[in-house]
């Protein structure tokens, strides 16, 4: 008799091809991520087609590893899941047909995940959900709070309105001419500078918990403008500095109030930007005076990976969920 | 011998079952939908239809371009992870010669292509020799009034094949005249049993070996190489 679920995890929503195999949806047997950030440096940032073409390139040399280092056969695995949005489409679409392909191959369940879901999903690879929980996700996409009341239940209570804190963290990098990817430069910068411009912070309306940090990044553009036309130098890892207090004081404020407001017995910490360790500080401060545990994944699960896209795969498969044969890419789809 | 062929490298989405060199089925529209949405619940369809399971399949065969990047990806993507689970071989095959062998028993140039915007062709030429299609001119993405020119200073008849023609009906007959042969639009599309056929006379690469015929570079990687090249030549 078998009593544990295996689950087979794919996900190619931007420039990391990743393959995982995760064991009833807490334990890692394998997790393989073939980066292609080495490739798309040159160009300054992500470029679509080159992901789609290194993606359909890298493919089975993933798969092969991630079984090879999971040492089991296909008759142990119970389902497929893979992220079918949101995501660049061209390159969803290449982890999405090889997940139809190999479901229909070895007559598999097929199971769609939501990326979000999946960044969610990581920390339970580290410690077992406690619900209501309250998740933090930041990343070059999205910048959410979502509440969830129970296994693959989400609830998005703020989002933000225009561009995602990652974004906003590559727009500064680029004014500041540091290689891309940005943020963990100005991650660095930023500790070695004082907090001491007044960027704005975007409260938005009371109550609201929604993000916006377009305004911060015009703000950080005319600093550095005015400044010039002065003849001034500003030290960049001021500005750094600055940008990162302005993006970290709103982001943990929101969530802390929220954390209050709702309850809830954890807060996770989701996403790329999870890796930033003023981000990472800020949280701990804030939430060390509380009762409520704050969870951060190590960072090789804050980043993109299948692991976490096999986690929360592994709930909506014990939940029945199914995907059929037409299961498309959708570079928009929306947590729910 | 079970062998599944599968082409989604341009607007066709044809899938062919062929059993001991028999076809005995295929599938085959020609409409501007969705291929990633269609292809699975296609080749399950057929499957069922001709009673063969994926187990029982011995070879995989996928048109793997020139066309559209996206399509050629979707085929490749379905074709490479399937014949990996299975572990049996994948062999790919040009779209441009799938399209070809519409033209098995002309007796002349065989000329197979795609629009790829502006003015711009993916095509080959070849002649049937000896059974199969011996290649004349190689694949290029290239200007069609290049090729059209080049194809004039021929003296053998030319016969084109492209689910294209329309674009191009006016320059071809304008600069080539009675030296070109355009048969009628069901002749314009690739049969997918007919990747078996060009799949049958190819060895198969290691199946992580196999990647795309784009026929391009992607266009950011051509501005930075240009960009390289000046550099270079600036210092
Ligand atoms: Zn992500």
């Amino acid at each position: 008799m078998k009593n544990d679920t295996i689950i087979l995890g794919i996900e190619t929503s931007c420039d990391e091809t990743a393959v995982a195999i995760v064991k009833n949806g807490t334990t890692i047997v394998s997790n393989v991520v073939a980066s292609q950030i080495e490739s798309h440096k040159r160009f300054g940032g992500v470029v679509p087609e080159i992901a789609s073409r290194h993606h359909v390139e890298q493919m089975t040399l993933v798969l092969e590893e991630a079984f090879a280092k999971a040492e089991l056969t296909w008759d142990e695995i119970d389902a497929i899941a893979v992220t079918e949005g949101p995501g660049l489409v061209g390159a969803l679409l290449i982890g999405v047909n090889t997940a139809k392909a190999l479901a229909f191959a070895k007559q598999k369940p097929l199971v769609g995940v939501h990326h979000i879901a999946g960044h969610i999903y990581a920390n339970r690879l580290e410690t077992e959900f406690q619900f209501p929980l309250l998740a933090l996700i930041v990343s070059g996409g999205h910048t959410e709070l979502v509440l969830m009341k129970e296994h693959g239940s989400y609830e998005v209570i703020g989002e933000t309105r225009d561009d995602a804190a990652g974004e906003a963290y590559d727009k500064v990098a680029r004014m500041l001419s540091l290689p891309y990817p940005g943020g963990p430069q100005i991650d660095r910068l930023a500790a070695e500078g004082e907090a001491n411009i007044n960027f704005p912070r975007a409260w938005l309306e009371e109550g609201s918990y929604d993000f916006s940090f377009s305004g911060l990044k015009s703000s950080v553009i005319n600093t550095i403008h005015n400044a010039s036309q002065r003849g001034e130098e500003l030290k960049s890892q001021d500005i750094a500095a600055s940008f990162q207090s302005s993006v970290v004081d709103v982001l943990v404020s929101k969530t802390l109030r929220a954390a209050k407001e709702y309850k809830v017995k954890q807060v996770i910490v989701a996403g790329g930007v999870a890796a930033n360790s003023g981000l990472r500080n800020a949280l701990k401060d804030a939430f060390a005076d509380t009762e409520v545990p704050l969870l951060i994944p190590p960072l090789k699960l804050c980043t993109d990976n299948a692991a976490m896209i096999a986690a929360a795969g592994t709930i909506a498969y014990e939940q029945g969920k199914r995907a059929s044969w037409d299961l498309n890419a959708n570079p928009s789809l929306i947590l729910e | 011998m079970n062998i599944l062929a599968i082409d989604t490298s341009n607007q066709v989405l044809g899938i062919a079952i062929v059993k001991d060199n028999k076809p005995i089925g295929e599938m085959k529209t020609n409409i501007a939908k969705n291929h990633s949405v269609r292809l699975m619940p296609a080749i399950d369809q057929l499957m069922r239809d001709v009673s063969i399971t994926p187990d029982e399949l011995d070879q995989i065969v996928v048109a793997k371009g020139p066309g559209s990047y996206t399509g050629v990806r979707i085929g490749l993507a379905t074709a490479k992870s399937m014949a990996w689970a299975l572990e049996i071989p994948v062999i790919g095959v040009s779209s441009l010669e799938v399209l070809a062998y519409q033209g098995r028993f002309f007796n002349g140039y065989i000329c197979p292509f795609f629009d790829a915007r502006r003015g711009l062709v993916y095509s080959a030429v070849y002649e049937w020799k000896n059974g199969q299609p011996e290649v004349v001119y190689k694949e290029e993405n290239l200007l069609m009034a290049d090729l059209l020119e080049n194809l004039a200073q021929e003296d053998k008849p030319v016969l084109f094949l492209s689910p294209d023609i329309d674009i191009y009906m006016d320059a071809i007959n304008t600069q080539l005249g009675k030296q070109a042969v355009i048969p009628e639009l069901a002749f314009h599309v690739a049969d997918a049993s007919h990747l078996v056929l060009a799949g049958t006379r190819k060895q198969a690469e290691p199946t992580h070996a196999l990647t795309p015929n784009y026929l391009r570079l992607a266009e950011a990687e051509a501005k930075w190489l240009k960009q390289q090249k000046e550099q270079q030549n600036n210092e």
